[in-house]
């Protein structure tokens, strides 16, 4: 433990050394010419505390010494998970989906704005990690077909009236045409290039939005989109079908709920299939896979194709939501919060990004005080989690196993 | 014609300041293959850094009495400043990962240039910062056009700095350092050069050109802005690849191109979409020939 210390004891001291160094001329030069040191130090301060609990801890258990109270609780989890395991998978499912159906009878109107949300980004992660997770492809511009989708399901009601149920279909078909028009001139590129151009691809798609006048009211939005409506049985004066809007907000938390589940049954369906197999083959070698006789151009494609369509539905959704898009809600920011829900959970692993999406939705409601640091600890998050655990809080299960693995 | 010519000098003002950041791109992908996604970010932080330092030496009174030794003092220790950031960004998100896969290095990357910009936004204000003095007043008016004294001054400062990176790179052991790590890291490690100490340096040295670039587009516009660095790294990354990624006279010129393309199209085509064009420059580049104008072979895993 000692000689641990002191090998990490240096670096540490080093670094946060260097830390105060940053802090300090940011916020302790003033206007009136004069030096000061008290808020440099209180900030640094807490987080040299926050960072040497977190060392200590990590050492602590590193060396053995919080064996006695660790060694327990793991064999208490191992049970659990043992337990867990010895229930058939779909009878959690059955759990789970039964959980989120009586949700709304037991919780107020805040509670389902948030679990609305948590399964907006459901779709929206799920439908990324098609793309990241599954095909390898970093794509920084997701977000522009959460855009594509909302701007459908705007324009095609507020000047067409059209309803939402048709409009869905036809939102996801655009994002999915739109994830062609990005895929193909993008295709050739692997790896950061592909990032930068997907990036550029997203601004441009925003830009558009802010500058078309004509067709998206620019900065300003559209506003008076309809929420979904259905047709239900009416005996007043004569029996006919009545069309009413589902304005309440627990009937779109089960419309929001259903698009979810969709989208988890054909990502996991998608996954497990000969489709899914080729995009991990592509994923863990392009050149090997295309040997082995994958089509890898038209798979990359299907895979953006098929990530958007769900960020189309997501997005049409959210439209009859909030019933007002502007382009603010599709900005950079928007699409790396997704991709740290993904990376956050873990890529490829379809449990693992509900709950980062949970988390990463629920963790600032709850810490409402908090909520200017949101990014900034995205941002560290996302950062550590990539040095630490890479494969994120619950890892992939491979399909299969890897020659590899076998020989370990 | 003299509008042709008022855009061209305002293409070469800003290209320059693109070409600065570029470098810093290209000088990191020469020595790890990685893009540094937080360069952005170095460059926000040194605009902001000359405000501070600008302000203080207002404060204290020096500005009127040695404007010159003043501007000069903020330019340096910002670009230090950035140069000492970038190093610790170095070892925070690249070095713990110099074996992981090329996502993983991306995304921690990205992490950093997420949390350094939303730490300048904690510290200083969402708001815009404006820059407390005008470097130079007055402009030159020779037929119907107008260069203002500070598009010279940055043009002048551009060339100085890029022609001193190139003696830095092609005349001293250290650039030579440099340039034996970009090429094989571990032959070069074998002739007793500490990689880790070249990447760190590569890091600083950049981050000391974007610091630079802050500064100038700062006094240039006038104010700065925490999310300011976003933009222009995605322009200047689209510099650095038009003129071929790792090749350091490639920067410089993707630069000027860039700057100039988004003048002219603001200037002739569009104003609102200027930032587009940038973009489309990048795809077309890399969709028709990724190596740029100057770069040699890339291999197919790169691109």
């Amino acid at each position: 433990m000692i000689r641990e210390f002191k090998k990490i004891g240096k670096i540490y001291v080093f670094g946060m050394l260097w830390l105060l160094g940053l802090i300090w001329p940011m916020v302790g030069i003033h206007k009136d010419g004069s030096l000061s040191f008290g808020r440099a130090f209180t900030i640094w301060s807490y987080i040299v505390v926050g960072t040497f609990a977190c060392l200590l801890l990590y050492l602590l258990n590193k060396s053995g010494y919080l064996d006695k109270a660790t060694k327990p609780m793991g064999r208490v989890r191992d049970d659990l998970v043992a337990k867990a395991r010895a229930v058939p998978v779909w009878i959690w499912t059955l759990v789970a989906l039964a959980a989120a159906l009586i949700y709304p009878l037991f919780t107020a109107r805040y509670a389902h704005d948030v679990a609305i949300q948590v399964l907006i980004y459901i779709s929206l992660g799920l439908g990324l990690n098609i793309v990241v997770g599954l095909a390898g492809l970093l794509d920084l511009g997701y977000i522009a077909f959460y855009g594509v989708g909302a701007y459908t399901y705007a324009l095609l009601s507020v000047h067409y009236g059209m309803s939402f149920w048709l409009c869905l279909p036809v939102a996801a078909v655009l994002a999915s045409v739109a994830g062609c028009l990005i895929g193909y001139p993008t295709l050739r590129m692997r790896g950061d290039y592909l990032a930068i151009v997907t990036l550029g691809f997203g601004e441009i798609v925003r830009l558009i939005l802010n500058n078309w006048m004509s067709l998206t009211n620019g900065p300003n939005g559209i506003l008076g989109i309809k929420p979904p409506g259905i047709y239900v049985p009416s005996f007043e004066g004569g029996f006919h079908f009545e069309h009413i809007y589902l304005k309440k907000l627990y009937f779109l938390y089960y419309i929001a709920l259903a698009i979810a589940v969709v989208t988890i049954v054909a990502v996991r369906r998608l996954n497990f299939s000969r489709i899914g197999r080729a995009w991990e083959s592509i994923r863990e070698d392009e050149t090997a896979a295309e040997l082995m006789g994958v089509n890898t151009f038209m798979l990359k494609l299907l895979a953006y194709a098929m990530g958007a369509v769900f960020a189309g539905l997501a997005g049409a959704f959210f439209a009859a939501r909030m019933r007002f898009v502007s382009p603010e809600s599709f900005t950079f920011l928007e699409s790396a919060m997704v991709l740290s829900m993904v990376v956050l959970g873990g890529m490829g692993s379809i449990p693992g990004i509900i709950l980062g999406c949970a988390a990463l939705i629920v963790l600032p409601e709850v810490f409402r005080e908090f909520e200017l640091y949101r990014m900034l600890v995205f941002g560290a998050a996302m950062t550590v989690m990539m040095i630490f655990r890479p494969a994120g809080l619950i890892p992939a299960k491979r399909v299969g196993t890897r020659s590899e693995e076998k020989e370990g | 014609m003299d509008y042709f010519i008022q855009q061209l000098i305002n293409g070469i003002t800003l290209g320059g300041v693109y070409a600065l950041i570029a470098l810093g791109y290209t000088m990191v992908y020469g020595v790890i293959q990685l893009i540094n996604f937080a360069h952005g970010e170095f460059f926000a932080a040194g605009g902001y850094m000359g405000v501070i330092l600008l302000n203080w030496f207002i404060g204290r009174g020096y500005m009127s009495t040695h404007p010159m030794i003043c501007i000069g003092a903020s330019v340096v220790l910002t670009m230090g400043y950035c140069a000492f950031l970038a190093m610790g960004v170095e070892k925070i998100a690249y070095k713990p990962l110099r074996s992981a896969s090329r996502l993983a290095v991306l995304l921690s990357a990205l992490g950093m240039s997420i949390f350094l910009q939303n730490a300048m936004m904690l510290t200083q204000g969402v708001f815009d910062k404006p820059y407390p003095i005008e470097l130079a007043e007055g402009s030159l008016t020779v037929g119907g056009i107008t260069v203002s004294y500070l598009q010279v001054i940055i043009v002048v400062f551009t060339v100085v700095l890029l022609v001193g990176l190139n003696l830095l790179v092609f005349k001293t052991r250290i650039g030579m350092a440099m340039r034996a790590t970009a090429q094989d890291k571990v032959m070069s490690s074998l002739v007793a050069i500490s990689s880790n100490r070249i990447i760190s340096l590569t890091f600083a040295v950049g981050a000391g050109l974007a610091a630079a670039a802050g500064i100038m587009v700062g006094f240039y516009y006038g104010s700065v802005r925490y999310d300011m660095g976003f933009v222009p790294g995605i322009k200047a990354f689209a510099a650095a690849v038009l003129g071929g990624i790792g090749n350091i006279t490639g920067a410089m010129l993707g630069g000027l191109i860039i700057g100039m393309v988004e003048v002219f199209g603001a200037g002739y085509i569009s104003g609102q979409y200027k930032d587009v064009f940038a973009f489309i420059i990048l795809i077309a580049v890399l969709y028709f020939k990724p190596t740029g104008i100057m770069g040699e072979n890339v291999d197919d895993t790169r691109v």
